[in-house]
């Protein structure tokens, strides 16, 4: 990459497992980066202002809201979005809890929603219902499926552990 | 956004360099709070200089008791170091009461220390405001204040200072490690962030070509009494109208340190130590900590639509005291008062 610019620079990225290559502008954001070069359109953009936390996604495991990092200063990093989570034939234990506990209404939420769980997961600190939700407050459900978010979180994390969490 | 140049340092007489020779230039650790103002055009830097190469991670102890943490380690690094967990849990907790958790995973402890306020004029640059645009006047002072000081406010501006993490250092005693063109300085907290006075524009006492290298807290005792209160709009990921960090040291009953500071309330975390050596040589009570409260608050001035800060702020102290007397602190998950 080079060092200095105002126009395009270059940044590497493997995305769910593959490398990926652009040529963007130092201005662009992961968010946009993702949706609008990569057209993984999975992440969504909920508020563009770190507030609402639809647009996680996980950097090197960790999880974090991508509409407020510039994607070139995270060049060189592993990024797990949504669509590296799961398939329809063989969901990820989340998505599936997310089913069964009715965990969303519209679901515009939901990709941030699970891609922020499996990082509290992983994170390991959360343990009881209230630090969950705590650990969860950075992700807003317009529709309020908090409950049943809040369940199939619990039921993940109860369960023992499957090897496809990413 | 406004376009700029990228420059990725790699060294950190690199970065002072650029900021000596261009005053547009700006920093980025986490870019939680720069990337959000740029998105607003609040803030239009020429260059974007990229520090997170820069070996300022580190967390680590010093000789004397006290804890060394670099300017670019996260604030969910610095929470839940077990250091910091074990002799520093005021501090712990007032960071995890902040933001929220993919926030925390990226915020470091220079860009939460330089956050600015949230002011909704100074984000506005439709309107004016002397923090953004010195001499434009302050709509806030007779406008939207329900959020804005109590403490310390001029007739310029009245913003408060947003951080939890700053309030929680401000109790502790903390260092800033800072380096320019000509060395490096330590500033006391109490001396980093202002009051705004006639130039709300400056935040703090950084030199515009200074750099944050790490923070230095000052040697704390283990299982300290202590507390971090929070009180916001709702529970969770929202700014304080009102916090309080509280540490006690108490013998046979009777209170032998008390620091209190107060967030939510000024231009800079409020801490009045004249004020804590009256509770010193006294009763660990309630009646002492409302008169503590009280004398804190005794130069408290109302704007239009926030006097309600002034009893919220008495009684959040009293509650924050009680707390860590009993050694019953706020749990920051648990958001019931006890
Ligand atoms: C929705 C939302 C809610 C939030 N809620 C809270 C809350 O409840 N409580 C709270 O305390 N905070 C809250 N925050 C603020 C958050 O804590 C700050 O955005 C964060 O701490 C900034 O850190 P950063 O590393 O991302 O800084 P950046 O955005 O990278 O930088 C901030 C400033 O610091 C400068 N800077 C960075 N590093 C250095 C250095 N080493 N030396 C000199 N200058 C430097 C930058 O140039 C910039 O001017 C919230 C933020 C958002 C978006
Ligand atoms: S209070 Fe300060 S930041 Fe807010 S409008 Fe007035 S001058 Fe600007
Ligand atoms: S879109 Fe990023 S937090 Fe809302
Ligand atoms: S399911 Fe609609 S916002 Fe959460």
């Amino acid at each position: 990459m080079e060092a200095r610019s105002n126009t395009a620079v270059g940044v590497t990225l493997t995305i769910n497992g593959v490398e990926r290559n652009a040529s963007i502008e130092p201005c662009v954001t992961l968010l946009d980066l993702l949706r609008e070069e990569f057209h993984l359109t999975g992440t969504k953009k909920g508020c563009d202002h770190g507030q609402c936390g639809a647009c996680t996604v996980l950097v090197n495991g960790t999880r974090i809201n991508s509409c407020l990092v510039l994607a070139v200063s995270r060049n060189g990093s592993e990024i797990t979005t949504i669509e590296g989570i799961g398939t329809p034939d063989e969901l990820h234990p989340l998505q599936e809890a997310f089913v069964r506990h009715d965990a969303l209404q519209c679901g515009y939420c939901t990709p941030g929603q699970i891609c922020s769980a499996i990082g509290l997961i992983s994170e390991g600190r959360a343990k009881t219902r209230d630090e969950i939700r705590e650990a969860m407050s950075g992700n807003l459900c317009r529709c309020g499926a908090y409950i049943g978010i809040v369940d199939a979180i619990e039921e993940v994390m109860a369960a023992p552990k499957r090897k496809t969490v990413p | 956004m406004r376009r700029f140049e990228y420059l990725r340092v790699a060294s950190i007489n690199q970065a002072i360099e650029r900021l000596s020779d261009e005053p547009g230039a700006k920093l980025l650790a986490g870019g939680t709070n720069l990337v959000d103002l740029m998105k607003y055009d609040v803030a239009t830097p020429t260059t974007i200089i990229d520090i997170n190469d820069l070996p300022l991670r580190e967390i680590s102890e010093t000789s004397d008791g006290g804890l060394r943490i670099g300017a670019l380690a996260t604030n969910s690094d610095v929470a839940f170091h077990p250091v910091v967990e074990n002799r520093y849990p005021l501090l712990a907790s007032a960071i995890l009461a902040g933001a929220s958790a993919q926030l925390r995973n990226v915020a470091t402890v220079a860009g939460n220390l330089l956050q600015r306020t949230r002011c909704s004029y100074f984000y506005d640059v439709m309107t004016p405001c002397n923090k953004r645009t010195p001499g434009t006047g302050c709509p806030a002072r007779n406008g939207l204040n329900r959020n804005h000081a109590i403490l310390g406010a001029s007739q310029d501006c009245v913003a408060t200072h947003p951080s939890d993490m700053c309030v929680a250092l401000a109790a502790i005693g903390t260092m800033i490690i800072v380096q320019g063109p000509n060395g490096a300085r330590s500033i006391s907290l109490a001396d980093f962030h202002r009051l705004p006075g006639d130039t709300p524009e400056q935040d703090t006492t950084l030199q515009n070509n200074e750099i944050i290298l790490g923070i230095e807290l000052t040697p704390a005792p283990e299982f300290q009494r202590y507390s971090y209160l929070k009180i916001r709009d709702r529970l969770s990921y929202a700014f304080a109208l009102v916090s309080a960090a509280a540490l006690l040291t108490i013998d046979d009953g009777v209170i032998s340190t008390a620091h209190v500071a107060l967030g939510g309330v000024a231009h800079k975390p409020w801490r009045d130590t004249a004020a804590e050596v009256v509770l010193v040589g006294r009763p660990a009570s309630r009646g002492n900590f409302d008169q503590f409260a009280s004398m804190l608050l005794l130069r408290s001035d109302a704007l239009s639509e926030n006097g309600f800060k002034i009893e919220l702020a008495r009684r959040t102290v009293v509650r924050a005291l009680e707390q860590a007397a009993s050694r019953t602190p706020q749990s920051q998950s648990d958001k019931h008062i006890h």
